[in-house]
């Protein structure tokens, strides 16, 4: 168990310790001392960011404020998101007259959004959670509604022959093989659900602190050392919920799903 | 007399411009197994839709008595997030039968078709043929009076394909279910039916009818007989002038 876990992160600790390399390179072999603040030295910004107390507690709080956000955020995006991709699934002109609108939500300058949104909604939690909802609703809908339509035609004449009913055909057939389908949606969501997050904060720069807003403040003060360290504290969180995302998927539909299996 | 389980008559079927089946006539007896042969796109399957009410006829008629209907598609069908035994059950689930009743059928089911050792296990865990044998049980735990095959074994490799001939027909044998079985292998519509009946390409008409003359339980190595061959050679000669 141990053993192929060890194997298995060989490669990317090499691929860690070369960019570790090369980080130190540019700062000590390519950078004049007085430009040093520009990339200062790995140790520097860990040091910075996780052993000055005050740096941390800023970096955890924002860690949990932005972690919560993103969460009731995609909550919210997977009811939503699997609700209309169900009526989609029910009947094609339910389908035709959301489909459009559901593209739109990706397409929508998030950017220039979001001050409309703190304008409407303030720029506390109830802004953000609506700017994470419109960032990670997309890859919900339309990888749910792949799976809700995927089952075969065969399947379906199969419950048509014993007469089921819409419901049964839903809750025995279609949500059943949407399954496998919904976890990739929400293993992406659930990445763009922090990015809407930070990308929320960094603009309203009110109300609580998360990630982003340290993003701002510190690069603000050009505080390099702090502003990476947030950054990867971001990247983390990022990795951490995409594997954690892509266990449990392994974990509920592995064992059957061709997709999950590996 | 014996009782036609279900009947054609004069059925024509089209989709759009496309005509698929031209003056159909079929009945078949309670009891008989009859196998409808015919090159791909001959609208043989579209017999089947119509037989099982998926479907209905452009022209004519089809009456059937029984409303106990199993059908067996091409492919297995199976639900891959039910193990073997709960894809079994599935249609007696279906159909609000008691659960205890249910588990009891699927169990003398599941040994009848040999699944004892994969019924606790997933589709994706299966060969071919274990998953056709998953599919022709659940359909068996209702016990229909009429079978409708869709070439359930044309996915098959042909060793598999042979052996799963000789177990259906053993099963024919035990049950004495009616069955229409549309194939394009004139050796796998020889094996097992009573009569056989010949399609043309599209659009569908029959245009030759044999009886099987061999009886029940039937040993696999009929097939390997020169009575077999020749009137498999007849079948193939109509098969291949109108194909």
């Amino acid at each position: 168990m141990i053993v192929p876990i060890i194997k298995k992160s060989i490669p990317p600790l090499l691929v860690l310790f070369v960019v570790i390399g090369i980080h130190y390179f540019i700062t000590y072999g390519v950078l004049e001392p007085t430009r040093r603040f520009l990339l200062p030295p790995p140790h520097s910004i860990i040091y910075e960011g996780f052993f000055v107390p005050k740096h941390r507690d800023e970096i955890l709080k924002g860690l949990f404020l932005t972690t919560r956000v993103s969460f009731i955020g995609l909550g919210i995006a997977f009811i939503i998101g699997f609700t209309t991709a169900l009526l989609m699934s029910q009947a094609k002109w339910i389908e035709r007259s959301l489909y459009p609108w559901a593209v739109f939500t990706q397409t929508v300058p998030i950017l220039a959004l979001v001050p409309i949104i703190g304008f409407w909604f303030g720029f506390d939690m109830l802004a953000r959670i609506i700017v994470v909802v419109i960032i990670s609703i997309f890859p919900i809908i339309i990888n749910t509604l792949t799976g809700l339509n995927g089952a075969s035609k065969n399947l379906h004449d199969l419950l048509t022959l014993h007469d089921s009913s819409r419901w049964t055909r839903a809750t025995k057939l279609m949500i059943p093989y949407a399954l496998p389908d919904m976890f990739t949606g929400l293993r992406t969501s659930a990445g763009l659900a922090i990015i809407g997050s930070i990308v929320g904060d960094f603009f309203f720069g009110r109300g609580s602190p998360g990630l982003g807003m340290l993003l701002k403040v510190y690069s603000s003060r050009l505080r390099t050392e702090e502003l990476l360290s947030a950054t990867f504290v971001a990247c983390l969180l990022g990795v951490t919920v995409f594997w954690s995302f892509s266990y449990f998927g392994r974990r509920l539909v592995g064992h059957w799903s061709e997709a999950w299996s590996k | 007399m014996t009782e036609k389980i279900i009947t054609f008559e004069n059925v024509s079927k089209s989709f759009g411009a496309i005509t698929a089946l031209e003056n159909v006539n079929i009945s078949v007896d309670q009891g008989e197994f009859l196998a409808l042969v015919g090159p791909s796109g001959c609208g043989k399957s579209t017999i089947l839709r119509i037989a099982s009410g998926l479907d209905y006829p452009s022209l004519g008629s089809m009456n059937t008595n029984t409303k106990k209907v199993g059908y067996v598609f091409q492919d297995s069908t199976l639900m891959p997030w039910r193990t073997v035994r709960k894809n079994i059950e599935f249609l007696a689930e279906l159909e609000k039968i008691d659960k205890k009743i249910i588990k009891k059928k699927a169990n003398a089911i599941i040994e009848l078709v040999g699944l004892q050792d994969f019924s606790e296990h997933y589709p994706i865990a299966l060969s071919g043929g274990m998953k056709m044998r998953a599919s022709l049980a659940r359909s068996l735990v209702l016990e229909p009076e009429l079978f409708l095959f869709d070439e359930p074994f044309g996915a098959l490799d042909l060793i598999t394909r042979g052996r799963l001939n000789v177990e259906l027909m053993q099963l024919y044998n035990y049950k004495k279910f009616t069955s229409l079985f549309v194939t394009h292998s004139v050796e796998e519509a020889l094996f097992l039916s009573s009569r056989v009946l010949v399609f043309s390409g599209r659009p569908g008409t029959i245009k030759g009818e044999f009886v099987v003359p061999f009886k029940y339980p039937r040993d696999s190595g009929i097939r390997y007989t020169s009575e077999f061959a020749e009137l498999s050679g007849e079948v193939g000669k109509i098969l291949e002038k109108f194909s």
